[in-house]
């Protein structure tokens, strides 16, 4: 059984939904990054998911660009991220790490070398935002070799008969992105992602977590109550980006944002 | 050059996944897949609809000005003295470039669709400039994204298309060029995509944009082989085109792709030299991977951030190039090469004052390549240049480079 599946069955068990929290590889500064993970998995984290920084990050709001610019400036690198994650494997065997980012950065170590080098650094699943369904044959061959799951994005265009197609390929979770837009866009409505939830659940077995518009505690708690686990990435990486404080200082809030987030869940 | 043995090959391109050979696809966010299935739906639909066809001729015929003129540039052949070459005038095209053939086609796509909003990117701002032109025609909403670095250096179309009535949305992230108003571009069409049509300016992006626009375009090298054989008589020697994503060129060229007797030359912008590093020649210099949509090659560092480039042609400052091209390149039909940022001065001022005519300066770099190879070549030879667009947006930019004080300030 892979972590991820191990953890969902944990969380399952307790009646707990996942609380995920996304940050940028090397953001505020890469000499902190595997620190902030650490604090943040202490603070009620289930699971991680760390952003490879891309130059062109089109499907991201002004302020997780920042933060992949900020990373960029470090020449942070999927190279980079890989020891990242290694670093923080020596003292933490459990908590399941997703890497999310953008396909060119794999596409130019190449498929087989990146699942290989993934999976030594302890990497459990992939989010490719560009490499929908059906640009995914190679890069699955090679993950399913390795056992590192393909986490899919499902969204409020995608066609109910569309859903399948996903489903069927993915593994770990489904990621479903609650709303039209970039990351960190207007408010979601819950109503709203309850109904696509259950749609996509009548589909698969896989949980769903969802993410995208997740604020604060209030808007966590909301969706949380209709999903398997929530993302929170643009309220963190806003906090992370605060120049008015020392580094130390935004790290620190931002793990006590996802306490709060989590206590609320 | 080994060209392939079987020539329909090239009628075969994209296959059903949008793909040409391994270039191509749909590599974008599953939010957008709905949007590139309808337009796809849409587009198979009304491709080979005799009405759809009629309106879109029709605006070419009364609106854009076709056919543009097929030109003997006779004191610059003269004063080059090898082969012949002629002009295929789509500056003279309403809006001044070819661009407009393009966003004709898009937005009647639009209009079918009952999309009331349109968004395009641009960077020399002549694509900006077309999609700002039909929207008013046609009553639609409109929204360009540009470069806060284009905007600067090419501030007349800025103005052009205020008073056309688009909002145009200075860029301020990346490198303030094309490719970053591309990813603003796809960020409010993934916002607003219930809406909204994106007109996408040159061959590249996710299927079926690459190839759509070249479908659009090739109404340039349709007329073009026809004006060849009544005017000179036969097929030209050879093709010369600019390519930044690939638009005018892949327009001029994809008609007589099947030609085996015309050798075909894309010219990329070589800017300070391949050399250097600065320049915005993905094909001649760069790798393949994946930017906005597709596989392409790239100017790419080796862990796949997308580099800055460097032209002084600000619609070939692109880091990309359309997928098609770089299936053209592998398969040996196409030779891309380059000419820098002087050389493409120097062709611009040397056109401007022998011909009468001021070219653009992107055409500028197909121009000069021209002069280069029409000097290995005969009088009895021709070479057909796409005249892509004329170049009075551009006199700021040459006027900064020469020194030159055009409001009498100093
Ligand atoms: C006159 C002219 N030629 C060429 C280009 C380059 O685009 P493409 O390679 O798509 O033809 C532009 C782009 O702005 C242009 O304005």
């Amino acid at each position: 059984m892979s972590r991820i599946q191990a953890k969902w069955q944990s969380l399952h068990a307790a009646g707990r939904k996942a609380v995920i929290p996304y940050v940028v590889a090397g953001d505020p500064r890469p000499d902190v990054t595997v620190s902030l993970m650490h604090e943040l998995v202490a603070a009620g984290a289930d699971m991680l998911e760390l952003g490879v920084p891309f130059s062109d990050p089109m499907a991201e709001g002004p302020v997780i660009q920042k933060g992949h610019e900020r990373a960029l400036a470090h020449r942070v690198s999927l190279r980079s991220c890989l020891a990242t994650i290694a670093a923080f494997r020596e003292s933490d065997a459990l908590t399941p790490i997703i890497l999310m980012g953008y396909a060119n950065p794999i596409e130019r170590m190449g498929y087989a070398m990146f699942a290989e080098a993934a999976a030594q650094a302890g990497v459990d699943g992939l989010i490719t935002v560009d490499l929908p369904p059906e640009e995914v044959e190679t890069v699955n061959a090679e993950l399913k070799k390795v056992g590192i799951d393909n986490i899919f994005l499902i969204s409020p265009t995608t066609p109910n008969d569309r859903i399948p197609l996903i489903t069927s390929q993915a593994s770990g979770f489904i990621y479903y992105v609650s709303l039209k837009g970039v990351t960190g866009a207007a408010n979601i409505n819950t109503q709203e992602v309850a109904a696509k939830v259950q749609q996509i659940k009548s589909e698969t077995d896989l949980p769903v977590a969802v993410g995208f518009g997740i604020k604060d505690a209030a808007s966590a708690a909301a969706v949380a109550s209709v999903a398997d686990g929530v993302v929170v990435g643009s309220a963190l990486v806003s906090l992370l980006g605060n120049e008015d404080k020392t580094i130390e200082s935004r790290c620190h809030d931002a793990v006590a944002l996802l306490g709060e987030i989590r206590s609320g869940v | 050059m080994n060209k392939p043995i079987d020539p329909s090959i090239y009628a075969q391109v994209p296959d059903a996944k949008g793909r040409f050979g391994p270039y191509g696809g749909k590599f974008v966010s599953e939010t957008l897949m709905s949007a590139l299935a309808d337009l796809e739906r849409v587009y198979s639909q009304l491709k080979d609809d005799p009405d759809f066809q009629r309106e879109f001729d029709s605006y070419l015929a009364h609106f854009v000005g076709r056919p543009s003129p097929l030109y003997e540039a006779e004191r610059w052949s003269d004063q080059i003295g090898g082969a012949r070459i002629y002009f295929k005038r789509e500056d003279l095209n309403h809006t001044g470039a070819h661009k407009v053939n393009n966003t004709v086609g898009q937005a009647l796509l639009a209009k079918f669709m009952g999309k009331k909003r349109v968004i395009a990117e641009t960077g020399a701002g002549q694509h900006g400039v077309a999609s700002a032109t039909i929207a008013a025609r046609l009553g639609m909403e409109c929204h360009v994204f540009m470069g806060e670095e284009d905007v600067r250096r090419q501030a007349l179309n800025v103005y052009r298309m205020r008073l056309l009535g688009a909002n145009v949305i200075s860029v301020t992230s990346g490198s303030r060029t094309l490719k970053d108003a591309m990813n603003e571009a796809m960020r409010d069409w993934v916002t607003n995509v219930d809406d909204t049509f994106y007109i996408i300016g040159t061959v590249a992006g996710p299927h079926p944009y690459p190839m759509l626009v070249r479908d659009f375009q090739s109404v340039i090298g349709r007329e073009a082989r026809v004006q060849c054989l009544n005017q000179i008589g036969r097929l030209p020697d050879a093709l010369v085109a600019c390519v930044g994503g690939g638009s005018n060129a892949i327009g001029l060229f994809h008609p007589f792709l099947e030609d085996e007797s015309v050798e075909i030359y894309g010219v990329e912008a070589g800017g300070h030299g391949v050399e250097t590093n600065e320049h915005a020649a993905p094909l001649t210099a760069g790798t393949p991977g994946v930017l906005h949509g597709n596989r392409t090659y790239l100017m790419q560092d080796e862990d796949g951030q997308i580099m800055h480039t460097h032209s002084v042609s600000a619609g070939l400052d692109y880091p990309g190039v359309g997928p098609e091209h770089a299936w053209l390149k592998d398969v040996g039909r196409v030779n891309y090469v380059t000419a820098n940022d002087d050389e493409a001065l120097q062709a611009f001022h040397t056109v401007t004052r022998t011909e009468g005519i001021m070219p653009a300066l992107e055409t500028s770099h197909a121009l000069a390549y021209a002069a280069k190879l029409a000097a290995t070549m005969t009088p009895e030879q021709t070479i057909v240049v796409n005249l892509s667009g004329r170049g009075d947006k551009d006199i700021f930019t040459v006027a900064e480079v020469d020194g030159a004080d055009i409001f009498g300030e100093k």
